[in-house]
């Protein structure tokens, strides 16, 4: 390997370790939780490109469900997760399946 | 045992029921529902006519403090069941038969429960149609039903009719029986004589029990409407994991005990999960009850019976 490619190497390693560098820091991880048959904190608002995850505490398996059909989780039993990420601006409700009377809704603003 | 009232009401009156263990123990006689008294006393030996139980909530594969051994606390109610002494027609299983609809839960449930070497006729619960295509449970107990796994049938002059109401759910809402299932139970009742006794059995309860907590069926008013001209309808639900009792006019609503766990009374926890109780308690509270109602008086009596204590 001669030293432009070398260069260009290092140059896109740098490129790389800058996108993971950054990508947290523009649209953060948001957690929600599920505890006592209530999605906590109910409504959340994120910017676009950003992950949620849920955590079912609950000893009963529960759902995060799309009403529109935009997600859908397995059902999740105690502990268990589930996360999407929001790339298009909106509101997004969802609700579990199982427990209908649950619902949460996640909104959706245009990022940085 | 409750007195008999003679006259015409006493056809349409479902007078006393019995639990038996985590079972109700109902016996009908020329076509009226009424008790057999306690299981085990002599009243149980000299039934006559149709007899069947109630089991609900088994929610095989809940491994969780509330009763980590939801296996042993099923064979204890069927090993109750088999002991008694005048012999159940059937039985019907009003849902969550399992805990994550898991092939293994269900085997586990069909192993115990054909113990009792009885039909059973099942309901889902919204526990037992969670597997990815949902396919377990209709592949199991589907067979001639329609929808999403309703169905009718006839035994000594009763009409039984075992409803689906966990499926498609929303947002928002609570059990759910859908416009199809409210539009076959139309069809179903229709041209039956109105002195025929109804048993409706389904997981959810049909009737606004505890909306804070999804404790009721949200289109349940148009499949009551057409049940209301029926002398004697029995409305027989699971899902709450408690015995609840209302009277409306002719219909009669309960809901059974589970096998595996209790729940808390409604509003009186900060959600419905399954309630922990002290481990020699547990058998009290899914012990045996016996419940009496005087349909025609609009009076009730509930008797609990724990199976232990």
């Amino acid at each position: 390997m001669n030293y432009s490619g070398m260069l260009a190497r290092s140059a896109m390693a740098m490129l790389v370790g800058f996108f993971v560098a950054v990508a947290p820091a523009r649209a953060a991880d948001v957690e929600v939780k599920i505890d006592n048959f209530v999605y906590n904190p109910q409504q959340v608002t994120v910017k676009a490109g950003a992950t949620v995850i849920w955590t079912n505490h609950d000893d009963i398996p529960h759902t995060v469900t799309s009403s529109t059909g935009v997600f859908r989780s397995k059902a999740l039993d105690t502990d268990d997760k589930f996360s999407f990420t929001f790339t298009t601006p909106g509101t997004y409700k969802y609700f579990c399946a199982l427990h209908p009377h649950m619902t949460g809704s996640i909104v959706v603003e245009a990022g940085p | 045992m409750t007195d008999h009232e003679d006259g015409p009401s006493r056809r349409k009156v479902l007078e006393c029921m019995t639990w038996a263990g985590t079972g109700v123990l109902w016996t009908i006689t020329g076509g009226v529902p009424h008790s057999l008294g306690l299981v085990g006393e002599a009243a149980a030996q000299e039934a006559k006519g149709l007899t069947f139980l109630q089991i609900s909530d088994s929610h095989m594969g809940f491994d969780k403090p509330a009763n980590p051994n939801v296996k042993s606390t099923l064979e204890e109610a069927i090993g109750r069941i088999k002991t008694m002494p005048a012999k159940p027609s059937f039985m019907i299983h009003t849902g969550d038969i399992t805990h994550l609809s898991k092939v293994s839960e269900f085997d586990d449930a069909e192993k115990i429960i054909s113990d009792a070497r009885l039909d059973v006729h099942y309901v889902p619960g919204e526990h037992d149609i969670i597997d990815p295509e949902n396919k377990l449970y209709k592949e199991r107990y589907g067979r001639g039903t329609k929808g999403d796994g309703w169905y009718s049938f006839d035994a000594n002059g009763v009409h039984f009719m075992g409803l689906v109401n966990v499926a498609n759910l929303k947002g928002g809402g609570m059990g759910s029986l859908g416009a199809e299932q409210l539009s076959w139970i139309e069809d179903d009742l229709k041209g039956r004589s109105a002195s025929q006794p109804i048993v409706v059995f389904a997981h959810i309860p049909l009737w606004a029990l505890y909306p804070q907590w999804g404790w009721g069926t949200e289109d349940s008013e148009r499949a009551l409407g057409t049940l209301k001209r029926f002398g004697s309808v029995t409305v027989l639900n699971g899902h709450i994991h408690q015995v609840m009792q209302k009277v409306e006019g002719n219909v009669t609503f309960h809901t059974a005990r589970s096998t595996a766990f209790p729940q808390p009374a409604p509003g009186s926890a900060p959600s419905p999960g399954p309630m922990k109780v002290p481990d020699d308690k547990l058998r009290t509270v899914l012990g045996t009850a016996s419940v009496t109602f005087k349909q025609g008086e609009q009076r009730l009596a509930i008797i609990d019976t724990p199976l232990q204590g």
